[in-house]
Order: C-alpha cells, then structure tokens, then sequence
C-alpha cells in the first residue's frame, strides 16, 4: 500500500457566481522512501494539489469538488478537522518557495524551531532547545549553538530554507511536501539544499513530493514524474522512463524550450503562444492551440489517461514516439 | 582589431550602509570593486553570476541609474561615468536597458501607444502621432506583437508579452547598446524560450550590442558571444562562449556550473 495514494482530485475555484475548475482528475501515488516530482508552469495547479493534500484549502476560495486522499490507507477527505489532525498528525510536513514568509521576523530561529517541536510533542522546554539543536546541526547550519539565536533576516537565503527544512523535521514526518524549495535560492545553494533533502530522506526514509518548474532540479531528485498541464497531469512516469521515451507533447517541449548548458543550439524550441487564463474555456484537449501535433479530434475530444507502457501514462491522442 | 563601442576600466561603485545613529558606524558595500571589461559592435557579453555579486549594479552605473565611485567607461570614445545627466542625455537613446519587469517604472494608465510614443517624441525621432503610429506598428510586428496592441493597456497582457512590449520599446529607438538585466527570469519556461529567441533574433538583424545580464547559465550560453563571470564584486573570469562553458578556467566558474541541475543524469 502506498503512503499517499490520490485519486481523481477535482479542485475548482469560485469567481463569481462559478466554480472554474483548476485541478482535474489528478491521481498519483506515493510510496514510502520515494521522491515524486510534480513539475509544470505557474498556475498549472502544482501548489493547489499539495494544499489539498495538507488540507490547508479551508477558508480559500478553492473547493475540493471531488476525489480521494489516501493517507496510510485513510481517506483524508471524508475526515472532520480534529480527525485528519489526529491521523496526519505530525508525519505530514510542508515548506515552502520563500522561506521569508514562513519565518516570523521578529523570533530568534531556535525559539521558531522549538515552538514547532513542543506543538507537536510532550517535553521540557530544556530538551526541546536541544532537539532544536540537533535539528539545526542535522541540516547543516554552521555553528549551531550560535545559529540558534540568530534571527531570520540574520541569515542567507539558503540558510534560512535549511531552518525551515529543520522546522519540517521536527517531528520526523513521513512525508515531506516541498513547493518549490530552492526557486529563489543560488543554483550552488540549491545544490546544497537538494543534496541535504537527499540525504536526510536516506536517513529517514521519508517520502517526498517535490513541487517544481524546473525539469532539471526534478530529473536529478525524484523516482518518479508527474507534468502538470493547466490543471490535469499530462504525462507521468518513472523519471528514467519519462526522460528516455518522452510522449506527451508539453513535456517534449518544456523539455525543448530549456537553453542547453553542455552545448550551443541555434534556435530554442519553443512552445508557441500561452497558457490559457482560467476563464478561458478550452474545448477538446487544453494544450491544442499550442501543440504541434495536434489535428481534427484534438480540438473536439478531451483525451483520457492511457498507458503507452506499464507504469507510464500519458492524456493524448497522439503520444509522440511511441512504437506502438 | 576595432575599438569597441564601450570600454569598462576599473569600475568602482561603493554603496555607504548603516545607519550613522548612535554608534555613528558607516560601513562601504563594495558592490562592484574594479572590474573591466569591452563589448564590440554587435556582440553580446553576458555577466553571469549569483545574488548580490552586483551584476545589476554594474547595469544601472552604466546608465547613470547609480552613481559610479571610480573607473571609467568610453562608450564610442567618451567616459559616460563622468558626465553631466544633461551631457547624457543624448546618450541615452543610443544606451537602452530591458528590465525584467518593464512596466515597473511606467504609468499604467498609459496605453501601449503612449509608453512606446513617449521616447520617440523625447528623442525628436518623429514628427506627428502619425508617424509615431507607423513606427510603433511596426516595431509591434518585430517583437511578434498585432499592431492593434498599440490600442490596449498594460494589464490585458500577459507576462511574455509586456516583456515583447518592454522590449519594442527599447527596440523602437534604434540604440546601439542595450543593457538587458535578467529579462525572462521572472517568465515561465515556455515563454522565456520565446522571448529568449526572440532576444537574438533582434540582436543578429540589428547588429545591437548587448550587456545580458542574468544569473541563468543556459540563458546565457544561448544568447552570448562571450561572457564574464562575477563573484563579489569581480569578475573572475572573461572569455569565449564555449571556452567558459568548456574549459572553465577560475574554480568560482567550475562550481557554478557544476551546481546546474542536469537532465540526462538519471537516463539509464
Ligand atoms: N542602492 C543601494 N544601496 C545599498 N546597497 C545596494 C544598493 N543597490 C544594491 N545594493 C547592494 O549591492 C550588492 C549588489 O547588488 P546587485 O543588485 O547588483 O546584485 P545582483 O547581482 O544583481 O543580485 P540579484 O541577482 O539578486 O538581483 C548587494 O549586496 C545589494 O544588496
Ligand atoms: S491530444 Fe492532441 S492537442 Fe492534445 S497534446 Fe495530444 S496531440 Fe496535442
Ligand atoms: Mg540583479
């Protein structure tokens, strides 16, 4: 049984008198010690599906119109508030694009980190100081013991993704949802950030899902892929199978649409025009207006998920390359 | 070999931080401490670099944005670093900057026509609104705009194409030197490529010369003839494209380049 199991989540948003869907049949699994990426645009969806899961939806205009939440075997959906805190508990955990906004400014680091081990468990306010200690040493803050006093804006940017990352370890979480955690970081701090996520996850065994726009950052840390198209996963696989037998034809162009490092290409290829707004209705498939593949049915019929190999779903009526 | 159209020698520009209160402590950031550098006719130089390492300070000194301590910089033989803002003036047309988000400094009440009219009747560059609508039609249509959008406001656009818009604006005046800080990082990837291509496609037709400054390295190994990589205020290393990109020379380069998420690595 995996960890966390979604199923067909339908998230809709209210403006007005209407509910515009903007999350749609998204199904995925995640198992235990495994890293899932969702990657995809802004406004693709990303974010909202990790607050569903979290259940930190309420009081926003997003509703969950449908679906299931599978949290070791419990539908978190169908629980009342106290319940889902009772079974999340403290082993699902969330951070966040900028760690700024998510630190209180005015706190010392050790006091924000204690305060979020003592929410969660029974102990002395001595022990908790040490724990945050550990914590603080775990994701490798340079000495700690002063560390603990700084406060937020005393601190770099990767500095202070770490202490949010310590935060959501404070409770050894089974299942660790990070939205794009190194997006406003330095590529070598990212670096730094994505190796300590790595090797805290080997040490814990703790399931990730890592929220990205970044195809790069997602095929050098997850097992598995799933791209985010305007509200439905488009594509998904292993990321070994994603990245040697690409098929749906956004990912094949956000995969072109990527300048090269390691050598000169003449001309990007770029996906044409753009994403459409939220009250722009698209008939048949949502990526038609832009796809380079697409014809007749495309612009009439919305695709289903299909498998064109086992375990490798893709939602088009023309998968590319596949030799079927 | 030619001169080159701009010549940077020693730039210096210190900021004073503190606060002077009681402790009366004032400290310098040395936010960009004596780097040189040129840029020919029709090349395209980028600075590469991380947060903070003063990349755009060096951007906005050059257009007078900030106010250079030491150095000098011959743009077409003249030090711009020591004029007057009345000397510069004129420069100004020839010396244009993309921002990355180029409506932050506009009125957004303005139609698309006004805000690409405005430098064309500052710089005496038209006659009548006739005129200026011919021009800024077809500098639309360059930047792969409809005309039409001349007749609409900011907010009806998306994020691609206010940097197209952004972008006909500087285009519109004919510089010779554009000066181009992060222009699609705050863009979507998709929208980035196109806007991307669309850089160097102008680029090459114009034969503008271009300071492209960003912290993206495939960004910059796309649009770059050669490229020069800052940390803290210097620059550690200058050469060729593919010489950065090949055979990096200082450590500060290979580090930065070995940090870049690669996407084959999981390919079995
Ligand atoms: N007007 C100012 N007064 C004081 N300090 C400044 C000022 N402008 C910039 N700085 C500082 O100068 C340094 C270089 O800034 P700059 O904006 O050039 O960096 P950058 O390389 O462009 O970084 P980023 O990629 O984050 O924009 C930074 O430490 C910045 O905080
Ligand atoms: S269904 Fe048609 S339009 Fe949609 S991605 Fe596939 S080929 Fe393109
Ligand atoms: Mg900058």
């Amino acid at each position: 049984m995996a960890l966390l199991d979604i199923r067909n989540l339908d998230l809709r948003i209210a403006r007005g008198s209407e509910l515009l869907p903007v999350v749609q049949g998204v199904s995925f699994a995640v198992e235990e010690n495994e890293t899932l990426g969702i990657v995809g645009e802004s406004g693709c969806g990303k974010s909202l599906t990790a607050l569903a899961i979290m259940g930190l939806l309420e009081g926003s205009a997003v509703r969950i119109a449908g679906g299931s939440v599978h949290f070791q075997g419990r539908d978190l959906l169908t629980l009342s508030p106290e319940e889902r805190r009772r079974v999340m508990g403290d082993q699902m955990a969330m951070i966040f694009q900028e760690p700024m906004t998510s630190l209180n400014p005015v706190y010392r680091v050790g006091d924000q980190i204690r305060e979020a081990i003592l929410q969660h468990r029974s102990m002395s306010r001595r022990q908790a100081h040490d724990r945050a200690l550990d914590l603080l040493e775990l994701v490798r803050i340079p000495d700690p013991v002063r560390r603990i006093d700084s406060f937020p804006h005393q601190m770099s940017g990767g500095q202070r993704q770490r202490v949010m990352i310590a935060m959501a370890l404070a409770c050894d979480p089974k299942l660790l949802i990070a939205d794009e955690p190194t997006t406003a970081l330095d590529v070598t701090v990212q670096k730094e950030v994505l190796e300590l996520m790595r090797g805290l996850q080997t040490r814990t065994g703790m399931s990730i899902v890592l929220i990205s726009h970044d195809l790069g950052v997602i095929s050098e840390t997850c097992d598995k892929v799933a791209v985010m198209y305007r509200g439905r996963i488009v594509e998904q696989a292993s990321t070994s199978t994603l990245f040697s037998n690409m098929s749906h034809p956004y990912t094949l162009g956000l995969l072109g649409s990527i300048p090269a490092t390691d050598h000169d290409v003449e001309w990007l290829d770029a996906i044409p025009g753009r994403v459409p707004t939220l009250d722009e209705a698209v008939p048949g498939c949502a990526f038609h207006p832009r796809c380079f593949a697409a014809k007749g049915s495309c612009r009439t019929v919305d695709p289903g998920a299909a498998a064109v190999s086992p375990a490798h779903f893709v939602r088009c009526h023309f998968p590319q390359g596949s030799s079927s | 070999m030619t001169r080159p159209l701009l010549e940077v020698r020693e730039l210096r520009t210190y900021f004073s931080i503190g606060r002077g209160g009681f402790m009366r402590r004032k400290s310098v950031l040395k936010a960009v401490d004596g780097i040189s550098f040129s840029i020919h006719e029709g090349e395209v130089l980028s600075l590469v670099g991380e947060s903070g390492c003063g990349k755009s300070t060096v951007g906005r000194t050059l257009t007078q944005l900030e106010t250079a301590t030491a150095g000098t910089a011959m743009f077409d033989g003249r030090d711009i670093l020591n004029l007057t803002h009345a000397e510069f003036r004129p420069l100004r047309r020839d010396i244009q900057m993309i921002f990355q988000d180029p409506f932050a400094s506009l009125n957004p009440r303005l139609s698309i026509e006004q805000m690409l009219a405005e430098p064309l009747f500052i710089h005496r560059l038209v006659r009548d609104r006739s005129e200026a609508r011919e021009r800024i039609a077809a500098t639309l249509e360059l930047v792969g705009m409809d005309a039409k959008s001349m007749n609409r406001y900011p907010h009806e656009f998306s994020g691609g194409q206010r940097q197209r818009i952004g972008i006909a604006r500087v285009m519109i005046l004919t510089p010779r030197l554009v000066i181009a800080d992060e222009p699609v990082s705050a863009l979507d990837v998709s929208i980035q490529a196109q806007v991307l291509n669309l850089i160097k496609q102008l680029q090459r037709d114009s034969g503008v010369s271009m300071l492209f400054i960003s912290h993206d390295l495939g960004a910059v190994r796309h649009i770059s003839d050669r490229v020069a990589v800052m940390y803290r205020g210097a620059l550690v290393e200058t050469g060729e494209k593919r010489q950065i990109f090949e055979t990096p020379r200082h450590a500060y380069t290979r580090k930065l380049l070995d940090s870049i998420p690669r996407l084959e690595k999981r390919i079995a």
